[in-house]
């Protein structure tokens, strides 16, 4: 099966029903797209398909052939970069395993809305789990890469 | 269960250690499995370069951490103390674990018997010894600048890694390492005075990994890649106590990617190519189980038996004074029962360990919270002395307590699987969120019973605190620190409170019972905080009193308490009137050494709902190294314990736990979160913690803004439940 990740076409050797997940990390080899809960529960495994935001592990390899997957390997551009940033410049991760997939969240929340309300932020970012509750910077982190970006 | 025997020494507190609660832990540990002589402070001072710091040609200044970092800042905080002696630039350090020496890393708030993470006292052990790690290391940097330049070393100052002389020599950190590492080690060192502080204390000095964990680069053991590693997963008991009676591994193995299916002490690990060919190959796989010894209460029975053994008399704990005669005369008695649900840990990282023997040597990889012990335990399994065993120390995604458990499990189920397939490969052993939640040790269920007597003016006559609940260290080899059957763990919080009062008196019955349990974020504090906060609250409120003016009067030999409380009091604006439909509660309690107290403002909702809209948060944790990270580990802890009043509860019916995921255990949720404002007592004190102090007062404080609006304090947690009771 073919998957394009990052740009890049890879053959993948895997069952078509294996989670995009695990073809990313265990077979592909990047590993900044974490496990959390295996049924869409935390958003640790946030990717992109085609730029929206998706849960790689309950999506097939199957369902992805043919589109274009970013992981945060290789998520780039203004938002970003932005969202990357602000995150630092905030010191927004404690632990830090959930925050890759808070930053593509809040990419794909920041690309559809460049001026989100702390309510459009809730909605947006609920689906994704910080055990650390970093949630308070989570949210200042958005709001600094919005302005940033204008 | 367990393949380790300890002979835990009797544990004698020191008060630092008593004040610790969850951190005494290591010291029950001590020369059962280490040399005895190992103590932290040994004649000579280590060579700072083999012990704390390491620098490389290339300039890079690398910290070995005798803390692990589960995300609470540790490997920053000690990074900071570092920094400030050794004059490095931020840009420069790079921070790991280190592990396998009591000597060099064995906790300072355990007397050093023992290396360990936990009862927030990493700041506390590390504040000297890692400042004099970077002094000794300037020191013999200057010392083999000035031999290779030819000039005194009081002529050599050191400024961001660059050591300078005013003749125009200079030289990075990386080009006089080795010359340094050669030099002799100082027998004495100045640290700096505080007024010449540049880094710690500092808003300048930010976190050092927020770059790679904004940008997916941080590694966790979960990414632990080892060339032809096995990945499996281990089909666990359904009931506590339960053990592996027969299973076929046919198929199992006929799943494509299966390499092996082998019974270990633990369950049955099925050993894959893969992740996901383990996950299947686990699917397809039948066990029965012995059943026999196996715990098959559910919460409600045990609620039920515990609420029966509250009104029996328990082990006296602590008794001041004549509680029972001044309860007699007292004019009114307040009486609350109180039940608080297990707690599950639900670290975002499921647990995981991978282990490699090659020869006589074996590597485990692991978020080693307690690396002494599981150097033992994998010793032990392994038939490996433990001088051939290397720990490799990874950050993880979160414990909350969960990495230190006393029966090294995960340690243990990486050990035994990777021993079961011959060593023929490196093992990887990852838990599902499924088996995470049902893997047991969590915080105890445990009711209270609290009795308050009153007298004419309202004034506390007699406070009768009894408590149930299961023990963290019985049974364990910690047992050894648990004194005339009181563990320390269950009454911290209650019989250390700080209000005035003669008639005191606190009780405890250890319920038996086989789910296990462990320390979780703030230990005994998530519940004694909660009772004691909550029934303060209760008796202003009965007595028509202000709750921050009653505190106040209790607290009059108190400084740290008063001024902690002051400080919330005034940022809050106590006193101010509330907008309509807005409500505030205010809570204080002292963990680990830190006093934190919380003012929490709700808005009800016309449905009877409320949110927390925002807390504000003093804290007193001695000095204060890294401000932003005391404010992050508020927020967070506040965040942490928000959630777990709210909605978390973990329940069995007949001995099987009903959660297994993110859909029926509910952590925090972002539109739940607070906004959070932390002002830091200014201090000069030795560094307490920060990583679990924000998390007691947050629950009390809500129920008192919830009492503020209905005038019931919920006593039933999570408050979903209780609410509706």
């Amino acid at each position: 099966m073919k998957l394009d990740i990052n740009g890049q076409v890879r053959e993948v050797d895997a069952d078509p029903d294996m989670p995009l997940l695990w073809a990313i990390r265990d077979v592909v080899g990047l590993t900044g797209t974490k496990f959390g809960c295996g049924m869409a529960q935390c958003g640790a495994c946030t990717v992109h398909q085609d730029g929206v935001a998706i849960r790689a592990c309950i999506t097939p390899i199957s369902d992805v052939e043919g589109t274009k997957i970013t992981t945060i390997e290789g998520v780039s551009g203004k938002v970003a970069e932005a969202v990357q940033a602000a995150w630092t410049q905030l010191d927004v991760p404690q632990c830090g395993y959930c925050q890759s997939g808070q930053v593509m969240a809040a990419t794909a929340l920041l690309t559809d809305n460049p001026k989100p309300t702390d309510a459009d932020i809730d909605a947006a970012m609920s689906g994704n789990l910080c055990r650390c509750a970093t949630y308070h910077r989570i949210r200042a982190g958005i709001h600094e890469a919005a302005k940033v970006l204008g | 269960m367990l393949p380790l025997k300890l002979k835990p020494e009797i544990f004698r507190p020191t008060r630092r250690a008593f004040l610790l609660g969850a951190a005494v832990a290591g010291t029950g540990l001590s020369v059962s499995f280490r040399v005895p002589g190992a103590r932290a402070e040994a004649a000579a001072e280590p060579n700072p370069f083999n012990a704390y710091v390491t620098i490389s040609p290339d300039n890079k200044v690398t910290i070995l951490s005798a803390h692990m970092d589960m995300g609470q800042g540790a490997y920053h905080g000690i990074a900071t103390l570092v920094a400030e002696e050794l004059e490095a630039d931020r840009d420069q350090l790079v921070v790991i674990g280190a592990a396998g020496n009591p000597k060099l890393y064995g906790n300072l708030a355990w007397g050093g018997v023992a290396q360990g993470t936990g009862g927030s006292s990493a700041m506390f052990s590390s504040f000297d010894r890692y400042r004099k790690a970077g002094a000794l290391a300037r020191a013999m940097l200057v010392s083999a600048a000035a031999k290779q330049w030819n000039v005194p070393a009081g002529e050599i100052t050191v400024e961001k890694g660059v050591l300078s002389h005013a003749s125009g020599k200079q030289a990075t950190f990386g080009e006089l390492a080795d010359a340094a590492a050669q030099e002799q080690v100082p027998a004495e060192v100045a640290l700096k005075p505080r007024d010449q502080w540049k880094v710690i204390g500092s808003e300048d000095f930010r976190r050092i990994d927020s770059r790679d964990k904004s940008t997916g680069q941080q590694a966790y053991t979960i990414d632990v890649k080892l060339p032809g590693m096995l990945t499996a997963m281990v089909v666990h008991p359904p009931l506590f106590g339960a053990t592996v009676k027969s299973f076929d591994p046919a198929p199992a193995k006929a799943v494509k990617g299966v390499v092996d299916v082998v019974q270990i002490s633990r369950g049955v690990a099925v050993v894959a190519e893969n992740t996901w060919a383990a996950m299947k190959g686990r699917e397809a796989l039948t066990v029965e189980w012995d059943d026999s010894a196996a715990e098959k209460r559910g919460s409600t029975e045990l609620f039920a038996e515990y609420l029966k053994q509250v009104d029996e008399p328990g082990l006296v704990a602590a008794n001041r004074g004549d509680v029972d005669g001044a309860m007699k005369n007292a004019a009114k008695v307040i009486e609350a029962t109180y039940q608080f649900p297990y707690l599950a840990h639900a670290a975002l990282e499921p647990m995981d360990a991978v282990a490699q023997k090659n020869g006589d040597v074996l590597e485990i990889w692991g978020g080693h919270q307690m690396p002494d012990l599981y150097q033992a335990v994998a010793s032990q399994i392994a038939g490996v002395k433990p001088e051939n065993i290397t720990l490799h120390v990874m950050k993880t995604g979160g414990g909350f307590g969960r990495r230190a458990v006393t029966d090294a499990d995960i340690i243990v189920e990486a050990v035994e699987t990777a021993k079961a397939i011959g060593w023929k490969a490196p093992v990887k052993v990852l838990w599902t969120r499924e088996d995470d939640m049902r893997g047991g040790r969590y915080r105890p269920l445990f009711v209270h019973k609290v009795k308050v007597g009153l007298d004419d003016a309202g004034n506390i006559a007699a406070w009768h605190h009894r408590q149930v609940g299961q023990s963290i260290l019985i049974g364990t080899p910690f047992e050894g620190m648990v004194k005339d059957n009181i563990d320390a763990t269950s009454v911290e919080g209650v019989n250390d409170h700080p209000y005035a009062m003669e008639n005191f008196r606190s009780e405890i019955t250890n319920a038996k019972v086989g789910v296990p349990v462990l320390w979780w974020r703030s230990v005994g504090h998530t519940h004694t905080a909660y009772v004691m906060e909550t029934m303060i609250d209760d008796i202003a409120r009965q007595t028509g009193k202000d709750p921050i003016e009653l505190r106040r009067a209790l607290l009059k030999d108190h400084p740290r308490h008063l001024a902690t409380l002051n400080l919330a009091a005034e940022k809050a604006e106590w006193g101010k009137e509330m907008p309509q439909g807005t409500f505030r509660g205010v809570a204080l309690h002292e963990s680990f050494g830190t006093v934190v107290a919380e003012i929490a403002d709700i808005a009800m909702d016309d449905k009877g709902g409320f949110k927390v809209e925002r807390v504000v948060c003093a804290v007193d944790c001695g000095t204060a190294i890294n401000p932003d990270q005391v404010r992050a580990q508020m927020e967070g802890g506040i965040g942490f314990g928000l959630g777990s009043v709210l909605h978390e509860e973990l329940t069995l019916t007949k001995g099987q736990v009903d959660q297994s995921n993110y859909d029926a255990y509910l952590p925090l949720r972002i539109e739940e979160m607070p906004k959070v404002e932390t002002y830091i007592v200014p201090s000069e004190a030795v560094p307490s913690g920060v990583g679990e102090p924000g998390v007691p007062p947050i629950g009390p404080a809500v129920a008192n803004a919830l009492a503020a609006a209905t005038g019931k304090h919920v006593r039933i947690l999570p408050f979903a439940k209780g609410l509706a009771a």
